[in-house]
């Protein structure tokens, strides 16, 4: 199960999120732009977040959402 | 169910913000609270006239939209009318510290028991990157292309260090949304500030230092940067009156 | 009901608070200050009464926005230059469809002008109070007694039609002492049902606003709201006047009771003249003044200004009949001499 979901076209691409994930596992990807055509947030590790929520403080669009378990 | 998510006093749509603009944050720990607080039934909510004119789009509380600066006046007229409700104003450095000076300073005087939210990024940014009061010495706008001379342009407003003077400010404290650590402070002031209306206390106004990439010409996390460095050094973070008690 | 010995000023508090306006918005300017000063003495006694003395005259038209936008019958009150001041708070009420009464207390004008009687704010107020597409109806008493009635009628225009409506006085009106009836009349004091003041998890949340960015929405909410000016065009608009007379001497306000002392004296002297006196001045009265003008040779206007109510009488008469001015300025109160000699000069010339 995702613990870190995010609404692909909701991100603005800012990355704000990546500057505060304490593990290193929020990254910006731009293979595949969004409607709006930005690049968006991805968590490149699931099994490594802690769920502890910290990339959706940082977001401005409220495109992630976080689930423990 | 998702432990982190929407709140839902903030409107599942998407915000009209530039990427990597902290308004979105700050809207979202306003909903949070409110829903925290279980008030949004009894919130009214005064958007200003600047980047967040449209915020009545995505409160789910009532709202009303006032003229340029205007905001702490109108927010007046309906705390006056509705002493049992709760009514706050999120007003930008421009709307509250120029063009609204007066309505911000006589409401904070008069002790009016509602909450101000006040978003400073040195900077107008709805109509392009102009002047605000806030604008720091020698930073560039599109009025102050040589950088604001204060010889000239004269010295930016410290708004939570004048209000603190005023004896009906109950509650005055400034904060920044930069980090995780300074946003779960910056909610746990608007907090404060809105408990604060619950037990009658009087004004409150928590100053958020916000970016604006766009105007200030710099990608998000720069902008995050130049924040601290420039802007921490003459706004420094803190509460600046509290006669609140424990709320 | 009892009848009372009253200011104009005074009289306009009193009725308002009457009607069941509980909140008052003001700033001290002369000759309009006893409204103010009587409201701060009754409103805090009534229950839910709110009176704010506010930082300035756009501050007081903001919280009057404020407070008709949560839904609960307000008015605020000033003279001229404040008036110029709410200017900005009156068109974003109009913006957004709120109801409440401002009263303007004229004095002279432009500028800091003088703190005497003037009627120069007529084209202020027909015209042009406030930027973008909108009317503001405009009643203009002529006596202590329609300071009051008018008050009264100026909330129900205001809430029956969504609009700010605005109580044209001057400063001889206010400042006058003359015995009033009050009604026993109440109007309801629920609040609006439109009002932002807290949906209570009950109702669709309410959205006080006058910004529409979609061209076609905006275009949509001023047609809307012109259909509602038509409706007060044709309903609302209200004259008192003479029939049949020649000469017909046009006068609202403190002006239209010294040019019925000019009528009446000309009419002693066997001038088949007549007062039109308009009661709204937005919508002007056309039908009422063609009434009036069926057998006239001319029209006399007569104000407290250079003239700025002609172009309407000439517009409702159509441009069909000779229509002269008489006015004084600066502060001065026309005298009833002044006008007989004009209606007799115009007697002669049109010879009527």
């Amino acid at each position: 199960m995702e613990k870190f979901k995010i609404e692909f076209d909701r991100c603005k691409g800012c990355g704000l999120c990546t500057t505060a994930c304490p593990k290193k596992i929020v990254e910006m990807q731009s293979e595949k732009l969004n409607k709006e055509g930005f690049s968006t947030a991805v968590c490149i590790n699931q099994a490594e977040c802690t769920a502890c929520a910290l990339c959706a403080i940082m977001c401005p669009d409220c495109a992630i959402t976080i689930t423990k378990s | 169910m998702p432990d982190f998510k929407r709140p839902n006093a903030l409107i599942d749509i998407p915000n009209h913000y530039c990427p990597g603009c902290t308004h979105g944050i700050i809207h979202r720990l306003v909903a949070e609270v409110i829903d925290e607080m279980g008030i949004e039934g009894d919130t009214i909510g005064v958007c200003p006239v600047g980047c967040s004119v449209l915020e009545y789009v995505y409160f789910s509380c009532d709202m009303m939209q006032a003229s340029h600066g205007r905001s702490p006046a109108v927010a007046t007229g309906i705390k006056r009318a509705n002493p049992d409700k709760f009514v706050f104003t999120y007003q930008g450095d421009g709307d509250l510290a120029a063009i609204g000076t007066a309505e911000t300073v006589h409401a904070a005087a008069r002790g009016e028991n509602i909450t101000i939210i006040f978003v400073n990024n040195a900077i107008y940014g709805m109509t392009g990157g102009q002047m605000a009061p806030t604008t720091l010495p020698g930073q560039y706008s599109q009025t102050t292309p040589y950088g604001r001379d204060t010889t000239r342009e004269g010295f930016p407003i410290r708004v939570s260090e004048m209000l603190a003077t005023l004896d009906g400010v109950a509650y005055a404290e400034r904060t920044m949304a930069v980090d995780p650590k300074s946003i779960i402070a910056t909610k746990k002031a608007i907090r404060k500030g809105f408990e604060i209306q619950k037990n009658k206390k009087g004004f409150s106004i928590i100053e958020i230092l916000s970016t604006c990439p766009t105007n200030w010409g710099l990608t998000p996390l720069k902008a995050l940067d130049w924040l601290k460095d420039n802007m921490l050094p003459y706004y420094p973070l803190g509460v600046y009156a509290d006669k609140g008690g424990n709320v | 009901m009892e009848k009372s010995l009253m200011k104009g000023n005074e009289a306009c508090a009193e009725a308002a608070i009457r009607a069941g306006c509980k909140c008052y918005f003001g700033y001290p300017i002369t000759p309009q200050n006893e409204i103010t000063a009587y409201m701060s003495k009754c409103l805090p006694k009534i229950e839910g009464g709110v009176f704010v003395q506010a930082e300035s005259e756009i501050g007081a038209v903001n919280m009057l926005y404020g407070c008709a936008g949560s839904g609960v019958r307000c008015m605020t009150s000033s003279s001229s230059p404040g008036i110029s001041l709410k200017a900005e708070g009156i068109s974003y009420l109009a913006g957004a469809d709120l109801p409440c009464v401002i009263v303007n207390i004229q004095r002279g004008g432009p500028g800091l002008g003088t703190i005497q009687p003037s009627q120069a704010d007529y084209w202020q107020a027909t015209k042009a109070m406030g930027h973008g597409d909108l009317r503001i109806p405009t009643l203009a008493p002529n006596s202590v007694q329609e300071m009051v009635d008018m008050t009264t009628k100026a909330f129900k225009i205001a809430e029956k039609y969504r609009t700010p409506v605005m109580i044209l006085a001057d400063g001889l009106l206010g400042q006058m002492m003359e015995p009033v009836n009050f009604s026993d009349e109440t109007l309801s004091c629920e609040p609006y049902s439109f009002g932002a003041n807290g949906h209570g998890n009950k109702r669709p949340k309410n959205i006080i606003n006058s910004l529409y960015l979609d061209p076609l929405k905006l275009e949509e909410r001023i047609n809307e709201r012109f259909a509602r000016y038509e409706k007060i065009r044709l309903n609302e608009s209200a004259a008192d006047y003479d029939k049949g007379a020649k000469i017909v001497v046009a006068a609202y306000g403190s002006t239209a009771r010294v040019a019925r002392s000019a009528v009446d004296k000309a009419r002693a002297e066997g001038i088949n003249a007549g007062l039109f006196r308009p009661q709204t001045l937005w919508p002007f009265p056309e039908k009422q003044i063609k009434d009036a003008t069926v057998n006239a040779k001319a029209v006399l206007v007569s104000e407290m200004s250079m003239g700025q109510m002609v172009d309407d009488v000439k517009m409702a008469l159509e441009f069909k009949l000779p229509v002269e001015f008489f006015g004084r300025q600066g502060g001065f109160v026309p005298n009833p001499d002044e006008i007989l000699a004009k209606i007799k000069e115009m007697e002669g010339k049109y010879n009527a």
